[in-house]
């Protein structure tokens, strides 16, 4: 393979999926240079604004991301928008491959009656204005109510409704957001549904999770007996050696049927509801469910509605039901699975591989799995792109992108100024003994560096 | 609670778990893999990858297994990290068979 020219290859996202594509490329023994260009000025993608306050431990996967960006054929292009700033087409122009890592950063819909009432909302907004995301940070939760809605059992769920339960002693040391902090810290909620579409062995949170539910400070984790009893084909399904963690949740849902009623708040786990419509004239006062009754053999049963009513009477409402990904000018969309088509990282176009363009992590296999998930991902897309031969044609890379950049008045953020930014937020965390205060405006961002590049 | 490897991994070594890592905490002799206490960060990834179920969560691990977390956090201070999946050992699919996987 001649190595006349290095391959100049740009990723589009600056979450896990991204850094691990870049960690790949760097250490493919490929003569590579690695450009990351990414919307906000900050790095990190979810694990930044995703994973929640009080789970410190696994934000610290940003160290490895940190280490990647040393790299001297790394570069970092923060407060670069693709689609906005620059296109797909320019950035293949300029690039041998461009390798598409934006992720999932819509909610599912869910289109029900009264669903955009005043307090209903998605996971998504709820978890982007608690991690202080700029997007989310204007956003407004009435917590006044006192009892909360979560539809889904997924761990997005699982992080909201811990907010939502936990002792706000125990956030105040988090790098929550001020703003969520305040919020909470008056808050009125003292029950919280979270609602799953089918029985006690198809909710979605890893073990762990739930665990945690079970085990906050002041709740109580309660779970309907009735509800819980499984049908046959739920039993065989947990025996199976590969449904363990089903088989777990179903374990602690067992217990929380058991639980005595406590003084504290109270999360309460309920089973084969689908809800049919948001109540209330002017904001939400009620979720009207219908039953379901699972129907169908073992592993692929389903939630069929029967006609029994329920209604849950509350006043805050937060969907979480998967995420979604939005699609990018000049690139193939499959919308009906909200994803970028693409073999094993290849994006395709009609089945045909486009070239020169690549996907990896949530916008190549859908909004499943974990950080180190992407890390296995961007592995195999990392590893087709540099199977196909691009080299061939020379390119200019970040030089063509800076002047083009320039050349538009983009104020770019490079990783060392991101540095400056990261320093700045954890001095104004330092002085209210929180890990960092983060900036949730591009604005104050942009405020600490110098005003031109 | 850290994560272990555990005796599941001998003569297997599939290593699926290297690849979904965030944070680089696997090392490995010969025989088998072990998790860095001090490293990993109890995300759970590497769980459901394994294909021999060699992996748990301290909490949820079966009491027999309980000297595997003084062996895991020994071995990987002196084993070198893995951090790219490799070649099962020889091994590896009469071992699966055997554990009945």
């Amino acid at each position: 393979m001649s190595a006349r020219c290095p391959l100049h290859i740009v990723i589009v996202g600056s979450g896990p999926s991204g850094f691990y594509a870049a960690e790949a490329l760097l250490r493919s023994g490929r003569d590579v240079r690695v450009d990351m260009i990414e919307r906000l000025p900050n790095p990190y993608g979810l694990v930044r604004s995703g994973v929640a306050p009080d789970h410190p431990k696994l934000k610290q996967s940003i160290s490895v991301y940190h280490g990647i960006a040393q790299d001297e054929y790394f570069s970092f292009f923060g407060n670069v928008a693709a689609g906005r700033d620059v296109s797909i087409a320019e950035l293949q122009g300029r690039y041998h491959a461009v390798l598409l890592a934006c992720g999932a950063h819509e909610d599912r819909p869910l289109t029900i009656p009264g669903i955009g009432l005043p307090g209903s909302h998605s996971a998504t907004e709820f978890v982007g204005w608690y991690n202080g995301h700029p997007d989310f940070c204007d956003h407004a939760f009435d917590l006044s109510c006192e009892t909360a809605v979560i539809i889904g059992q997924g761990n997005v769920a699982a992080d909201v409704c811990r907010i939502l339960a936990k002792p706000i002693d125990e956030l105040r040391t988090s790098d929550i957001a001020e703003h969520a902090l305040d919020a909470l810290t008056a808050s009125k909620i003292k029950e919280i549904f979270v609602i799953g579409r089918r029985g006690p062995a198809h909710a979605k949170f890893t073990a762990k999770e739930l665990r945690e539910l079970g085990s906050i400070a002041g709740a109580t984790a309660h779970a309907s007996a009735e509800e819980c009893v499984l049908n046959e084909e739920s039993r065989i399904e947990l025996e199976d050696r590969a449904n363990f963690n089903a088989a777990k949740n179903v374990v602690l849902f067992d217990t929380f049927a058991e639980q005595v009623e406590g003084h504290g708040r109270k999360i309460r786990f309920r089973f084969c509801l689908s809800p049919v419509a948001l109540l209330g004239l002017d904001r939400v006062e009620g979720v009207s469910f219908l039953r379901n009754r699972l129907e169908g053999p073992s592993f692929s049963q389903i939630a069929r509605a029967t006609d029994q009513i329920e209604t849950i009477p509350c006043g805050l409402v937060l969907r979480s039901i998967g995420y979604r990904s939005v699609p990018i000018d000049g690139v193939p969309f499959d919308d009906t699975r909200g994803l970028v088509p693409n073999r094993a990282g290849r994006v395709t176009d009609g089945g045909k591989p486009v070239g020169g363009l690549y996907v990896t992590g949530w916008l190549k296999r859908g909004p499943t799995g974990i950080i180190g998930t992407n890390r296995a991902d961007s592995i195999e897309t990392v590893g087709n792109m540099l199977a196909d031969a691009m080299e061939l044609e020379t390119k200019p890379g970040a030089d063509a992108l800076r002047s083009l950049l320039a050349k538009r008045g983009i104020r770019w953020v490079s990783y060392a100024e991101w540095l400056k930014i990261d320093a700045a937020e954890i001095e104004r965390g330092r002085k209210k003994g929180k890990p960092r205060e983060k900036f949730t405006r591009v604005d104050e961002m942009l405020a600490v560096l110098p005003s031109h590049a | 609670m850290p994560h272990i490897v555990t005796d599941n991994c001998q003569r297997c070594r599939f290593t699926e778990c290297v690849d979904h890592c965030p944070v680089q905490c696997f090392h490995a002799d010969d025989e088998q893999l072990y998790i860095n206490p001090d490293v990993c960060v109890d995300c759970g990834a590497c769980i459901p990858v394994c294909p021999v179920q060699a992996i748990y969560d301290v909490v949820d691990m079966p009491d027999d297994k309980e000297p595997w977390v003084a062996v895991n956090k020994e071995r990987a201070n002196v084993l070198p990290i893995i951090d790219a999946k490799q070649n099962p050992l020889p091994t590896a699919e009469a071992r699966r068979a055997e554990l009945g996987f």
